[in-house]
């Protein structure tokens, strides 16, 4: 806790530590207009990086390239030594990417545990025919991925009286915890969270704060965060990244970002 | 008034709850026995006999269609289709029909001194079932990138070309003078089930048509109480929920997609084997577009998504169209003094059932516990979803102007 609290050392040990995933130089065409243009991103191992900018610079753009649900026009996306440029969102997850959206996108219907066993699905082996005749394999895997979810629910601080309610019916707070639930239960190697503080008060956003250092120290994470929150971007990243119209404009550590003149024009209005 | 409902509610809910695990293997085991005696109530060549196989092989295909439509979601327009393909492969593969051909496996010591050729009737539904997944399938293809109404065209188009297929294939020559289908002909003369040791099926016993389709309705129904509680089940109501959310969590979008259109259709297939054996004939005017919608009205007045739902409104437009209507109340107009029958005005029927039905229990007649909160909470997360519909390429939307142009 108190290591994570000071920056300098996992900032040395961040560049030290090989890139689990990285944009090389990508580019985003829709039509005429560039959501993001040549942006590379490096994101090392066991870090928390993470991705600012006004509204529209291209993080959630970027995100969704990253996890596959749109082909960069241009540039690379590698993931540990494999390129992942053009896999599908669904094998992406499998190789170990797990993600939540800015607006939660729970499965409304179902209940706070199916949710998070959806999570667990690139995990589980079970077909058509293993799910029809059912051999005593499918209903373990059932079961335990079951058990899995409840472990994770709980894990997250879900109340145990809702783990059976369907998930439209939560509230806000519990739904963003299930959203967590159920990209951890699909055992991911790389967690990228699209403003998990959105909606919070500064109370609720400093525990995330530091649920989030823990995840990645009892998970072995490498987490990337959209955030608008510079108190929270400030006090967990190890490096953050600057977008601004779609074109990276800083990185570094959160102090240097802090102070860049770029930065502070981007967010703030050029002074003349 | 509503108080007291609702306090039966709770109270029917709350012994729901309390009834041991037993007591729905308690109840199913009763229903199959009740199924399996029932005809011997009734006289074996009755009409209320053939009404009864006539529901129990809409039950069939409404489940199969409860798969495409309520499992995951996909409007489809278009199951005739399999009905026709599976009739097909009954003709094809249960008479005399290829006629230059002599091929017999399994069948009765008559039908293997004809020509043509001949398969034990398992070996056709298997053959129909399999066909069948295929064409879902290649039906399933190009609708993978499109949503909703789309898909609902796309499909209704296919069971539209099928269903011209089978009347124009009289002029398709397969070799040797043979033709594809009968056209508006129709294939006749076509095999009756034959099983070694209990012989073949006739026509005025109608008992072991009525076990077979039982036997092939309990096969559905435990295949679709299996799914509905799977991995594969699971994924299917993702799907239907959110695209984009449930191929982010790892799920194939067109691996899940195509199994549930190849499972539905594997089951329009064996009901359609079954109806042309049953018929006697295979004739391309069965397979009318408006055969799709009456399955769908099963499926949708059954309570969409609904296992039990689909089974109960397959069994009543059966029997309403086969046994009330033309056997029961068709006279009734003229015990007022009208100059009709019922049965002429039985699309009238229908089309009041389905507009009562929509505004007295627009969730079915045993709705699923998912649709009914999807259906108050549906406007709301729609207008959510149209807001934030990104205007590019998501790999999984296709925005409304692409599809409409």
């Amino acid at each position: 806790m108190s290591a994570a609290g000071d920056p300098a050392p996992p900032a040395a040990a961040a560049a030290l530590a090989p890139a689990v995933l990285r944009a090389e130089r990508v580019t985003k065409e829709f039509g005429g207009l560039v959501a993001v243009e040549d942006v590379s991103v490096d994101l090392p191992e066991h870090s928390i990086v993470s991705l600012i900018g006004p509204n529209g610079a291209g993080k959630t753009t970027l995100f969704n390239m990253l996890t596959g649900l749109y082909r960069p026009t241009r540039g690379r996306i590698v993931l540990g030594d494999r390129d992942i440029t053009r896999s599908r969102p669904d094998v992406i997850t499998g190789y170990g990417v797990a993600r939540t959206f800015q607006n939660i996108r729970l499965f409304g219907a179902m209940t706070a545990v199916e949710n998070v066993m959806i999570g667990h699905h690139a995990r589980m082996r079970a077909g058509l025919f293993g799910s029809i005749f059912r051999p005593s394999w499918v209903r373990r895997e059932e079961r335990e991925t079951q058990e899995r979810a409840r472990e994770l629910l709980a894990y997250v601080g879900l109340p145990r009286t809702v783990f059976d309610r369907l998930a439209a019916q939560l509230s806000y707070g519990d739904q963003r915890r299930v959203e967590l639930a159920r990209a951890l239960a699909a055992e991911p190697s790389v967690l990228l969270l699209d403003e998990p503080t959105a909606g919070m008060n500064p109370r609720e956003s400093a525990e995330l704060t530091t649920f989030m250092r823990k995840l990645r120290d009892e998970r072995a994470l490498t987490i990337l965060l959209i955030e608008h929150d510079m108190k929270v971007v400030m006090g967990v990243s190890e490096r953050v990244t600057v977008l601004d119209h779609g074109k990276k404009i800083a990185e570094g550590e959160p102090a240097a970002v802090r102070a860049d003149p770029r930065v502070i024009e981007a967010y703030l209005g050029k002074q003349d | 008034m509503s108080g007291f409902l609702d306090a039966l509610r709770a109270r029917r809910a709350y012994l729901v709850h309390r009834l041991p695990r037993w007591w729905n293997r308690a109840l199913a085991g009763a229903l199959i026995v009740v199924g399996i005696v029932l005809p011997f109530f009734f006289p074996s060549d009755s009409g209320f006999m053939n009404a009864t196989i006539i529901a129990v092989t809409y039950a069939v295909m409404s489940l199969g269609l409860n798969i495409v439509v309520g499992f995951a979601g996909l409007l489809d327009l278009g199951y005739v289709a399999f009905y026709a393909i599976g009739a097909y492969c009954l003709g094809w593969f249960g008479s005399g029909f290829f006629f230059k051909l002599r091929v017999h496996v399994l069948v009765s010591p008559v039908a293997s001194t004809l020509p043509g050729v001949h398969l034990n009737f398992l070996l056709i539904l298997i053959a129909a079932a399999a066909l069948c997944a295929a064409a879902g399938m290649v039906i399933g293809l190009p609708t993978l990138r499109l949503r909703g109404d789309y898909i609902a065209i796309v499909t209704l188009a296919f069971g539209e070309i099928i269903a011209t297929v089978a009347i124009n294939g009289q002029s398709v020559s397969v070799g040797g003078g043979m033709t594809l289908t009968a056209g508006n002909l129709g294939i006749s003369a076509v095999d009756a089930p034959y099983f070694p040791g209990i012989g073949s099926f006739g026509l005025l016993d109608l008992r072991p048509w009525y076990w077979l389709i039982f036997g092939i309705l309990l096969l559905v129904l435990f295949v679709n109480l299996r799914l509905r509680d799977s991995r594969l089940g699971r994924a299917w109501v993702a799907l239907r929920e959110d695209e984009v959310a449930a191929v982010s969590m790892g799920i194939p979008l067109v691996k899940t997609k195509l199994l549930a259109y190849s499972v539905g259709a594997a089951f329009g297939g064996m009901a359609g084997a079954f109806f042309g054996t049953y018929y006697t004939e295979v004739n391309a005017s069965q397979f009318a577009f408006g055969f799709s919608i009456f399955i769908l009205a099963m499926v949708i007045i059954g309570g969409l998504g609904s296992i039990w739902g689909a089974a109960v409104g397959g069994l009543a437009l059966g029997y309403i169209n086969n046994y009330i209507i033309p056997d029961v109340l068709n006279n009734l107009p003229s015990h007022f003094g009208l100059h009709f029958q019922l049965t002429q005005v039985e699309f009238g029927i229908f089309g009041l059932l389905l507009v009562l039905m929509m505004l007295l229990r627009p969730q079915g007649l045993i709705p699923e516990r998912r649709r009914q909160l999807e259906l108050t909470a549906q406007i709301a997360a729609e207008d959510a979803q149209l807001a934030e519909a990104p205007a590019g390429e998501v790999t999984v939307i296709l925005p409304p102007g692409e599809g409409a142009a």
